[in-house]
């Protein structure tokens, strides 16, 4: 422990009280973001606690990374300075649930099963399974930005959020919204704090509207050649009438990654493996539909005809009860961590576009991994979301891979090393000039192309070469405006979004 | 007061026909929606981003107010000039500029007519979602301003959830574009602040908007009560039995007397409230909605649960409810239209709250509204002649809406606080709420050049506002 550390953790708790502050190496080592520790943990009990911290804070001078359960800190560029871990984790209850106005208000530090057990006794849900849900915290889940699957139908966080409190960055706490599910009082502030990092304020509750449990779902999958034909059968559902709970297409690698993971702990007996349910090499668009019975019945009539009109080569129906299809959709809802955990320097790009450009995207994307020898993973919403996964190539890739010309983008490019490869694990720090590279060919693609880029996973080091949010836009500047406006020190995870 | 020469340099950047001066001229700007009035000292039509920025940076040079208008069809004040000045209004600027139908994208103007987007892309299959009652005339801009909400958002979102991209022009008359065609930008949520910031951020001069496929199959349902409480816990208990109509909008008895006089939609005239519920969707989604929600209606007395027969009664139901502040007029030489939100769950509570509240103050408050959430719009007949009928009837107000606030509510559900409701706003928010919110305030309009003297009460949060004129006392006949 460093003296300024030691200065932190004392001053801290002589100002706070020794009961919500830590200090131990081994426990700060758990706090680390981007390899950075802080010299402290605070872990307080209210939100007026938090406000106290963040006062002492501000006064001085001391930087603050908000976090809940830690599952998602490496999304964002390195903290220019870091002397506080601010865990919420003590903020954890439920501070109102009406189910009758279908109504939710959490502490932030809640866990998400918390309230979703609540919320499933009634038959209600909040649509956020997003990647790591079942270990996050519904503060981490809001301030990390990060969406799922139902996005498709049940929208993003900004179409449900209704209200929120939280700390700005001079202690103040302070609300915006309500929790009517209709409200127009004073700015949406609350909208800002979702994707923000903590970077603008100390979220410490939110208010949510709640969303009926369907009566019956089923899952629809179409196998296709290539990505083209698979985002054909996306436009053909997109001019139906039908509106699927969410349409999501899976590169040849990734249902590869599924088959080759260890066994699902979803469902209880285990269910039969999905290998050999879906022919090889080929793109899977994965469609869930909900409603009642006959609801569920016209779609999967609608949806096997316009898969047949697309060409497409195999269709696999899951019923309401089958747990394969829970273990698919878990899998697919569960993608990111599924990469990183078998891929932990995976580089990870979220990209964002119009649904009309995907083809196109998919395409030069691949292109760009092929001509780098880099293994590629691709997931995408049909709304108009590619999560592209670069991995690390493993040492002699060239030897092992196809060379480039051999592979035409629609069968998905360079094939994934087998999941035991030792080197896929591993640090590669000689792929970093290389992923760098191809990070830098990819942010200038979707530049080109009008398309959203950022990569919220990759390798540290690669962020000392490549900047994980793009180039600057022409609203940067008010962005720099509405930081200094909630946080006027810039003590709130400093540089973690913008570099001041 | 403006002068001649002044005058003259803004009809240079635009010309003579498109600025506004005389006293006669004015008085039409001086009105929105809401009983407030605000007169501006000049009037420019802009036709161009370009025009608003030159204009805006030469308001700035002579440290005059700037205030944008859309149709002035507002209810709260938003598109007045509080403290005279410049008002850019739009209706110049009504081009949809861009449709792409492939992606379900429209970009437009803010002069554009919110009914006139749906107009250009309904033969595609195509409309835009967010519809309040004045679609008609009311245009993008001014639903900008205001997050406008309307009938069918009870499913589909009010406007913030429909937009994806703006252009601005800040105070200084700098030109910036935020928010992007894909809607999914990572950083902050530029597009959800500007939406819903009544126009005291920034002027919106182009927008992007989402566009909605028009649904399969349309099932419209008419539920009549012999029972005010009767309707209303029918709504709590739709929404309890998450079953999710795409409108559920309730008339009381009093106000649909009203309706049939004017427009006959065919309302029962002998019934105590009606409901008028639309389902949307998939044919076999509608069906199984329909049958839940007649077992509903018939469970809390509903006298009968009539259906739309076909389009042309369906529109007239419609025409019927968007027509209903135009019937009430009729009755009384003004009306003062309320818009409170409360929990859905409180709703039979407080339409009884309302009722004694509208029999103590002598008013007759006539109920019509965006039951499915909470959103209230109690309509006070007064007359404005008599200045302390107002006054009367602006207590009354302020009594029902504490009422929202007191059961878990908000000041306002759509319309917007304006210069209509900034002195209630300490009701919800506290002097750090508002020192944030003035913050971001300041971080596009430093120095309250933009829409000055709304949104914020006029002793907090907004000190250095410039309040040069009063409210206009005379009253047009």
């Amino acid at each position: 422990m460093t003296v300024s550390s030691f200065n932190v953790a004392a001053r801290l708790q002589s100002a706070i009280g020794a009961d919500h502050v830590i200090a131990e190496p081994a426990s700060l080592a758990q706090y680390a973001v981007d390899e950075i520790l802080p010299s402290a943990i605070a872990k307080p009990d209210s939100a007026h606690e938090v406000a106290e911290i963040v006062r002492f804070a501000f006064t001085e001078n001391l930087a603050i990374i908000p976090c809940g359960n830690r599952t998602k800190l490496a999304i964002g560029m390195p903290p220019s300075r870091y002397d506080i871990a601010l865990d919420i984790t003590g903020l954890n209850k439920i501070a109102h649930y009406d189910p009758a106005d279908l109504t939710i208000s959490v502490d932030a530090g809640t866990p998400f099963n918390d309230f979703a057990v609540p919320l499933y006794k009634q038959k209600q849900f909040l649509p956020l399974s997003v990647p790591f849900y079942y270990l996050s915290t519904i503060g981490g889940i809001i301030a990390s930005g990060v969406d799922s699957a139902l996005r498709h139908s049940y929208g993003t966080a900004r179409d449900f959020l209704i209200g929120a409190e939280f700390v700005n960055g001079s202690g103040a706490l302070t609300k915006s919204g309500g929790r009517v599910v209709k409200n127009v009082t004073g700015y949406d502030l609350h909208k800002l704090l979702i994707g923000s990092l903590g970077t603008l304020g100390v979220i410490t509750r939110l208010n949510f509207r709640t969303f009926p449990m369907p009566i019956e779902s089923r899952g629809f999958v179409a196998s296709l050649a290539s990505a083209e034909a698979a985002l054909e059968l996306c436009h053909a559902i997109a001019h139906s009438p039908l509106t699927p709970t969410s349409i999501e297409l899976l590169s040849p690698q990734l249902l590869q990654l599924f088959l080759d993971s260890p066994e699902s702990d979803v469902s209880d007996p285990p269910s039969l493996p999905l290998t050999g349910v879906f022919p090889e090499n080929s793109w899977h668009l994965c469609v869930s539909i909900e409603g009642t019975p006959e609801v569920c019945d016209r779609y999967v009539r609608d949806l096997t005809h316009l898969s047949q009109q697309t060409a497409a080569t195999n269709i696999h129906v899951f019923g309401s009860n089958d747990s394969q299809g829970a273990d698919l959709w878990n899998y697919i809802g569960q993608s990111i961590p599924l990469l990183l955990e078998t891929s932990p320097q995976a580089t990870i790009f979220k990209i964002s576009h119009l649904p009309g450009r995907l083809a196109t995207l998919i395409a030069e994307l691949t292109t760009i991994a092929t001509q780098s020898s880099l293994p590629h993973v691709t997931l995408a919403r049909a709304s108009g979301i590619i999560y592209f996964a670069l991995l690390p190539a493993s040492n002699g890739a060239a030897d092992v891979l196809p060379a480039a010309d051999d592979v035409s983008p629609s069968a998905g490019g360079a094939a994934l090393p087998a999941a035991d490869h030792a080197s896929l694990g591993g640090d590669n720090a000689a792929n970093i000039p290389l992923l760098a590279q191809a990070s830098a060919a990819i942010f200038q693609l979707c530049s080109r192309e009008s398309a959203s880029a950022s990569i919220p996973w990759c390798p540290t080091a690669l962020k000392h070469l490549v900047n994980v949010w793009g180039a600057p836009r022409p609203d940067s500047a008010l962005m720099h405006r509405l930081k200094s406006a909630f946080d006027p020190q810039n003590i709130l995870a400093p540089s973690r979004f913008l570099t001041l | 007061m403006i002068d001649q020469a002044l005058v003259s340099a803004f009809e240079k950047l635009t010309s003579p026909a498109r600025v506004f001066s005389r006293p006669e001229d004015l008085l039409l700007y001086e009105y929105d929606g809401s009983v407030d009035k605000g007169r501006p000292d000049l009037v420019v039509f802009p036709e161009s981003t370009a025009e608003v920025s030159e204009l805006v940076k030469l308001a700035a040079r002579h440290n005059l107010p700037i205030v944008g208008r859309g149709a002035g069809t507002g209810l709260s004040g938003g598109a007045l000039a509080r403290t005279g000045g410049v008002m850019l209004a739009f209706p110049h600027m009504n081009k949809i500029l861009a449709i792409d139908l492939e992606n379900q994208r429209a970009t437009v103007q803010p002069g554009v007519v919110n009914f006139d987007i749906t107009r250009a892309v309904e033969h595609d299959g195509l409309y835009y979602a967010p519809d309040p009652s004045s679609q008609k005339s009311c245009t993008i801009g001014g639903n900008i301003a205001e997050n406008a909400g309307g009938p069918h958002t009870l499913a589909y979102g009010v406007t913030s959830n429909h937009v994806v991209a703006l252009e601005l022009v800040l105070p200084d008359g700098e030109i910036v574009r935020i928010g992007s065609a894909h809607g999914d930008a990572p950083g902050y949520d530029l597009c959800g602040l500007l939406v819903g910031s009544e126009g005291t951020l920034a002027l919106v001069t182009e927008i992007t908007v989402k566009l909605s496929r028009q649904p399969e199959a349309v099932k419209t349902l008419l539920a009549v009560f012999d029972d005010l409480d009767d309707a209303s816990r029918t709504v709590a208990e739709i929404t309890a039995r998450a079953i999710t109509p795409a409108a559920c909008e309730m008339i009381d008895g009093w106000t649909l007397n009203a309706i049939e006089d004017y427009v006959h939609a065919g309302f029962p005239r002998d019934s105590a409230a009606v409901l008028l519920i639309e389902l949307e969707g998939l044919t076999e989604a509608i069906a199984a909605q329909s049958t839940a929600i007649n077992e509903v209606c018939l469970a809390h007395h509903a006298r009968e649960v009539r259906i739309a027969r076909d389009a042309r009664e369906r529109e007239l139901f419609w025409k019927g409810r968007k027509n209903a502040f135009g019937a009430l007029g009729r009755l009384a030489p003004s009306n003062y239209v309320l818009d409170g939100v409360i929990p859905r769950s409180k709703l039979p509570q407080t339409l009884r709250r309302i009722a004694e509240i509208a029999k103590a103050y002598g008013f007759q408050i006539g109920n019509i509204f965006h039951a499915g959430d909470g959103n209230l719009h109690p309509i006070v007949l007064y007359d404005p002649r008599d200045p302390s009928h107002l006054e009367r009837a602006i207590a009354a107000s302020n009594e029902i809406i504490r009422y929202c606030i007191e059961v878990g509510g908000a000041l306002t559900g759509e319309h917007g606080i304006g210069m209509e409701k900034n002195e209630l706003m300490p009701l919800i928010f506290s002097d750090d709420d508002f020192a944030l919110m003035r913050r971001v305030h300041d971080a596009f309009n430093p120095d309250s050049a933009l829409n000055p003297g709304k949104m914020f009460p006029l002793n907090k949060g907004c000190g250095e506002i410039r309040v040069r004129s009063q409210l206009y006392t005379s009253v047009i006949s």
